[in-house]
């Protein structure tokens, strides 16, 4: 109950485009009302960056966590100008799961992460005039997220497909269905990681920390820090407004220097 | 428990050991109780009275003495059904979502499935003994999930058969199944510990005194997906196979196999159908929903999958309206997408090549 109220003050107060902070409120103007926004701000952006909630920066996921170990998020935006997103919980042990600088890409991204309990997932994301837009989303858990161990790490078979990467390249081509619409490109990747947190027990934090997007001229399209809670074996999207030139090249490294180098053809028929 | 009994709010029978002790009367009080007392004075009926009624009746369950109000409804001579909720879990409805039954077979009592908890498995072992005189003599679960075993503890001296795929999966989930079911049900799980079967059964014809079985086993909708059908009343027991005015739930699923089993169920010709959730039917009403729905799962999910679509995409897509007015809609859903989408994901996905 006290949750939907909680949301129903955030859907009323993300009606209007951008909130100025009110002095008397808490909370800094937060639609979750959450203790620990104020310090993540400071810890995260420092304590002299700007920021406003803005509802242009849209953050979808499920109601609930189904599966804690693999909530599906979505990060849009509209806004011109975009340099960074930065993702960001509330409630998580650790609370960074990603910040991606989209360059060529459209300032967007999916992905799943690991949700210890129930919390606001925040993307922040920052234009050209240093301004930080917040938006998010509230996801309920069944808790246990980010302090069970992976299954590839309690089988053992994470050893045999360290940082493999398989992906492909969805084109609209008119296809009304197509998500992104018709002229849209979507790039989407798996990497085979245990991404351990290291808040299991006996298990120290391994994880895909850099990843990096080249097109078939070596141009980066995209860069990408990743941290503890995103999902094992990561599956990300990213988008496109024009097909990139292929065949793609996927570089990046773990925490423990272990390279990742791959390959992905270009469009799909 | 947090509010004192009364004799109305007890148990008549059976019910929580634990609690403090009810003035439990030796018979039933109906002519002076409220109304609902009335509907359940008729289960303290003698042997053989228990009607057979068409329509099944909605269990008056009783959160504050934590009481299901489980009933049993006879479907065919000596053959009974008890009704769950067709929703979700919910601590409202005790979390009570699952059809069981049992059986009569002039040897001793077959019941099938024992419920979602300590307390479900006691109140509906009180249940079979105030219908039947007959004496307990097997369990038989279906398949491994939490609401066809977690009543064990109330049949601890009964033997208690499983597929060896079930009983595989039960010993493999049962610590997780506890911790999730006491966090959505709360106060309904006390006392709840996951009791494993104690023999292991194959498919063919199974003989209890006077009845002659017919088990069958598929899989899709889990592992190991157990059918019983009584030779005698011609009434199945089709588990997690078949979902009626239901939702299917996916956890274990393989479509592509659950469809196949479908269609080996449906050259059966079952009469009436006991689904595990979902109301008792005749006929193929249950196996045709289960099927229209896996169906839309199995090619949309692939399609979209093949174009490209992201999760947060296929929790938003349109469904065809039907499945929307069945019970468990949206939530069953969003849990559908969490545990098959992944899979068609990586099926369209191609491995990269080395730089």
């Amino acid at each position: 109950m006290q949750r939907r109220l909680v949301l129903g003050a955030a859907a009323s107060l993300l009606a209007a485009p951008v909130l100025g902070a009110n002095p008397a409120d808490p909370f800094g103007g937060d639609p979750f009302k959450s203790f620990q926004w104020p310090e993540l701000k400071k810890e995260y952006l420092g304590a002299r960056a700007r920021t406003q909630f803005d509802a242009r920066v849209k953050v979808q996921g499920p109601a609930f966590a189904e599966d804690p170990m693999n909530v599906p998020i979505t990060v849009s935006t509209d806004l011109p100008g975009v340099q960074r997103i930065v993702v960001l919980v509330d409630r998580n042990p650790i609370r960074k799961v990603l910040e991606l600088q989209p360059l060529a890409a459209q300032p967007a991204v999916s992905f799943r992460f690991k949700l210890e309990q129930a919390s606001p997932v925040r993307a922040l994301v920052q234009t050209a005039d240093g301004l930080w837009h917040v938006g998010g989303a509230w996801v309920d858990s069944a808790g246990g997220g980010c302090t069970v161990a992976g299954a590839t790490r309690a089988d053992g078979s994470w050893t045999q497909t360290l940082g493999q990467v398989s992906g492909r390249v969805f084109s609209g081509g008119g296809a009304s269905s197509t998500p992104g619409g018709d002229s849209a490109t979507r790039l989407r990747l798996r990497i085979m990681h245990p991404m351990d947190t290291g808040l299991a027990n006996g298990i120290p934090a391994f994880y895909v920390s850099k990843l990096s997007v080249r097109d078939g001229g070596d141009r980066e399209l995209l860069r990408i820090q990743t941290f503890e809670p995103v999902s094992e074996n990561p599956v990300f999207s990213f988008d496109f407004a024009k097909a990139p030139p292929g065949p793609l090249r996927i570089i990046g490294t773990d925490n423990n220097g272990n390279r990742i180098d791959s390959r992905i053809d270009g469009n799909t028929p | 428990m947090a509010t004192p009994r009364s004799a109305f709010s007890a148990p008549p029978q059976g019910g929580d050991p634990s609690g403090p002790a009810a003035p439990v009367p030796q018979r039933p009080l109906g002519w002076s109780a409220p109304a609902r007392w009335l509907v359940l004075s008729a289960l303290l009926a003698p042997v053989g009275l228990v009607a057979q009624s068409p329509q099944p009746a909605a269990a008056l369950v009783n959160p504050a003495s934590l009481d299901y109000g489980l009933k049993a409804r006879a479907l065919a001579d000596g053959v009974y059904v008890v009704e769950g909720a067709n929703a979700d879990f919910t601590p409202a409805n005790g979390c009570n979502i699952i059809n069981t039954g049992f059986i009569t077979t002039g040897a001793g009592v077959l019941v099938v499935n024992t419920g979602t908890s300590r307390l479900y498995g006691e109140q509906l072992r009180a249940l079979i003994e105030r219908t039947t005189r007959e004496p307990i003599v097997q369990v038989v679960h279906l398949n491994l999930h939490p609401d066809y075993f977690l009543g064990n503890q109330a049949f601890a001296n009964v033997p208690i058969a499983a597929t060896a795929d079930t009983r595989a999966g039960m010993q493999r989930e049962a610590a997780s199944y506890e911790t999730n079911l006491y966090r959505l049900c709360g106060d309904w799980m006390k006392g709840t510990e996951a009791r494993l079967p104690t023999q292991t059964i194959g498919p063919g014809p199974l003989r209890i005194g006077q009845r002659q079985f017919d088990l069958r086993e598929f899989r899709g909708h889990t592992g190991s997906d157990l059918v019983l059908i009584d030779k005698t009343s011609g009434v199945a027991f089709v588990g997690g196979l078949v979902f009626a005015d239901r939702v299917p739930t996916t956890p274990h699923a393989d479509p592509k196999a659950w469809l196949q089993s479908l269609d080996s169920l449906a050259a059966l010709k079952l009469g009436t159908v006991v689904p595990s959730h979902g109301p008792v039917h005749q006929g193929q009403r249950g196996l045709q929903q289960t099927r229209d729905f896996l169906q839309w799962i199995d090619t949309s999910f692939s399609r979209w999958a093949t174009q490209g679509w992201e999760m947060n995409e296929v929790l938003r897509a349109n469904p065809p309206e039907a499945f929307t007015r069945w019970a468990a809609w949206p939530a069953e859903y969003t849990r559908n997408v969490a545990h098959l989408y992944p899979g068609y994901e990586r099926a369209a996905l191609q491995r990269g090549r080395a730089p």
